[in-house]
């Protein structure tokens, strides 16, 4: 629709163009932007973390449902998203998750069970952001992707960027979903980053629902296109495939170390599950879309093109299965295993230099403690 | 007369605020197909329509802005902020805007909206969604601040606010949201939104609450009867503007007030009423005004929210350490 004065309208395609390398039948497909080779070892070695990472998913979804965990944000359906995203970065590059960035955690190489224990209430999700290069998981929509803008200007400052030594120069990556770019903050991430030409990738997964909320409630155009308006590019991928995850963003994040500045990539995906184990999804999404994403299943098209290939056999099928029951077990055992918080320690971390009101604090409670202690004894 | 939770009397409070005016619009995310991750707005958009029960973008600061201007438009919007932790985004609109624009006018722009916030902690959740933000909105001249602790209040109040010609945070225990159920008397007369009410009369000490400490004091005031003191417990619900008048003619016969809530002690509703009680009774104090309430530090990890929220014990030791004095 065009108006005669004020121009067209934005286009209002349904599926627009995405970059895909691996169709859901397990067809390799080749994108003229995106001429990737791929060893067999990268192949098995995507298929053998969307499996691992999945089992993950699964069995923390179990735990909760045992009542180990208060809560679990499932990422079932967003294994390749992730995977890609996460297998992309350099060790140097940093990353700023939302709460449900399990498989990026996974190629970082945080410990699932540290996972489980925010879910589980025993702390906030308390990595060492700098061991594993990835920031603390982020509750409130959107706040994480001005940190991460923030982090890239430092990073620029530091001379960190456009050097052209591939050991040196670093990218920061934004996590955020589609509900999210509604959010001031996202936006307002996209203006700084765009204004100071940040070296940050923006990766938005879009699995299509906010909570109860579908797409077409945060945005009437899709997405990626949203970042032409702040001066920068924007891409649509496949989110479901794992080859072309990473692919783009390891071209965004190439381009960003190069100075390049900031880029969207919208992985277009679907959330499979619930969008916690609190929600209750039959409330307002159809069955059938549920079941025709099963069709683009992430895993099931990477195996499909692994045997077809001769690049898996059952060999290793079975290796990675039995991979993953042993993750499963050690997830299981450990996880009961977590030590609750001690109360005692709360006032310690409030400050970096602890305040006598929060000494006087802490020694009441000390005392009120142990009079419980005194009569349980 | 029927049962309901707490959650079922604000569903059904709302529903009939609706009915009664057709401008009221409830909106926020995730109150049309869902009802609410809380299920207070259930079949509210079915029943009213999209225009009327709206689901929003996500996005805080974005609900309350437009609140606003619907209000400014002749609207009523009751708008749902999902959990306490997630107003801060909206906090701006709320603070400079929403409360300021009838003073900054002189009177002539009025936003009659509601701002319901589920608050306190309790529930096993992850961080941001236990918090009790209220000091911040009471600290906040222009804005009305109220907390409900039970389903009659709750089905009465929720509507006296969507009328007030103010704007109102009104802010809702959800712990108690589905674990209590009471009798609502849909046609009884509502009592007075902006006061205080005694809701066990009692002798000996003074406990004064509001929202989810309202049921914890009253379970205290029980076992304190086992042991032979007598506790008056009074409900505040209305925080801003602070109506003190029945605690401070309890205080005069009991002569000692604990002030017990979730929040932060420091600079907390307590010690406002602490301040002011003190100066209107302090010749009939037998002991300082004591607080309980949540420490100084962030809500922590559920696994010891507990050892935070103010329980019997530590509102049954302040009792002990008042007639100690
Ligand atoms: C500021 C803020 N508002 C509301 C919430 C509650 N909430 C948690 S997740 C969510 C939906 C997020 O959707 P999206 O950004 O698409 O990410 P997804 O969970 O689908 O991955 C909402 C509304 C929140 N965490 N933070």
């Amino acid at each position: 629709m065009t108006d005669p004065v004020f121009g067209p309208a934005p286009e209002q395609t349904p599926e627009p163009e995405l970059v895909q390398l691996l169709t859901p039948e397990g067809e390799r497909v080749h994108h003229p932007g995106f001429d990737v080779d791929f060893t067999a070892d990268e192949l098995r070695g995507f298929y053998r973390d969307m499996t691992l990472v999945r089992r993950l998913d699964v069995e923390a979804t179990a735990l909760q449902r045992h009542g180990e965990l208060g809560l679990w944000a499932q990422l079932l359906g967003q294994e390749a998203a992730q995977i890609g995203a996460g297998r992309a970065l350099a060790p140097q590059d940093f990353v700023f998750p939302t709460y449900r960035e399990h498989g990026v955690a996974w190629c970082r190489g945080v410990d699932p069970v540290r996972l489980l224990a925010l879910f589980r209430g025993v702390d906030q999700g308390d990595w060492d952001p700098d061991e594993h290069n990835f920031g603390l998981y982020t509750i409130v929509i959107g706040a994480q992707t001005l940190h991460a803008t923030g982090y890239a200007m430092g990073i620029q400052r530091d001379g960190l960027v456009g050097t052209g030594d591939p050991e040196r120069d670093t990218a920061v990556v934004a996590h955020f979903g589609d509900g999210a770019s509604s959010q001031g903050d996202v936006n307002e991430a996209f203006v700084f980053a765009a204004s100071f030409n940040a070296p940050v990738v923006f990766f938005c997964q879009n699995n299509q629902w906010a909570i109860s909320e579908p797409f077409e409630r945060q945005s009437r155009i899709p997405l990626y296109r949203r970042s032409q308006g702040f001066g920068f590019p924007g891409i649509r991928v496949d989110g479901n495939d794992v080859l072309a995850t990473y692919a783009v963003t390891k071209a965004a994040l190439q381009r960003a170390r190069d100075g390049q500045g900031p880029i969207l990539i919208e992985a277009y995906t679907y959330r499979m599950g619930a969008h916690t184990t609190t929600d209750d999804p039959t409330r307002y999404r159809l069955s059938d879309d549920v079941e025709h994403w099963k069709l683009k299943d992430p895993i099931a098209r990477l195996e499909v093109y692994l045997r077809r290939n001769g690049l898996a056999d059952d060999a290793f099928l079975a290796e990675v299965a039995a991979e993953a029951d042993a993750l499963g077990e050690r997830m299981r055992r450990e996880c009961h295993a977590l030590p609750d918080p001690s109360t005692h320690d709360l006032w310690d971390v409030v400050h970096a230099e602890k305040t006598a009101e929060l000494a006087a604090q802490q020694a009441e409670y000390d005392a009120h403690a142990a009079t419980f202690e005194e009569a349980r004894r | 007369m029927t049962t309901m939770t707490l959650a079922k009397a604000l569903n059904a409070g709302l529903r009939q605020a609706m009915e009664d005016d057709p401008k009221v619009v409830v909106m926020g995310e995730d109150v049309g197909a869902l009802g609410g991750v809380f299920r207070i707005t259930d079949g509210l958009q079915k029943d009213f329509g999209d225009a009327r029960v709206i689901d929003t973008p996500l996005a805080e600061s974005g609900i309350v802005g437009t609140a606003v201007g619907l209000a400014m438009r002749g609207y009523r919007p009751v708008v749902e902020i999902q959990f306490d932790g997630f107003v801060y985004p909206a906090y701006d609109q709320i603070v400079c805007q929403v409360a300021k624009i009838h003073f900054r006018s002189r009177g002539k722009v009025r936003v009659p909206m509601v701002i319901r916030i589920p608050f306190g902690g309790g529930i096993g959740a992850v961080e941001h969604h236990s918090e009790s933000p209220e000091a911040q909105f009471v600290h906040t001249p222009g804005l009305k601040v109220v907390a409900c602790s039970n389903p009659a209040d709750a089905y009465a109040m929720i509507q006296q606010a969507v009328h007030s010609d103010d704007p109102v945070v009104f802010l809702e225990p959800k712990r108690l949201y589905h674990s209590t159920k009471a009798e609502v008397d849909e046609s009884a007369p509502p009592a007075p939104l902006w006061q205080s009410r005694v809701v066990r009369p009692g002798a000996d000490a003074t406990l004064v609450a509001y929202g989810p400490t309202v049921s914890t004091c009253l379970d205290a005031a029980t076992v304190a009867a086992e042991e032979g003191r007598s506790l008056e417990v009074i409900d505040l619900r209305t925080l801003s503007p602070l109506d003190l008048v029945p605690v401070v003619e309890s205080v005069r016969r009991t002569g000692r007030l604990v002030v017990v809530h979730e929040a932060h002690v420091t600079l907390g509703v307590g010690a406002e009423i602490a301040a002011r009680v003190t100066e209107e009774c302090f010749h009939s104090l037998e002991a300082p005004v004591l607080r309980v309430g949540g420490f100084d530090t962030p809500y922590p990890p559920a696994r010891i929210e507990e050892d935070f929220l103010p329980d019997l014990d530590r509102i049954l030791d302040a009792v002990d350490r008042t007639f100690g004095f």
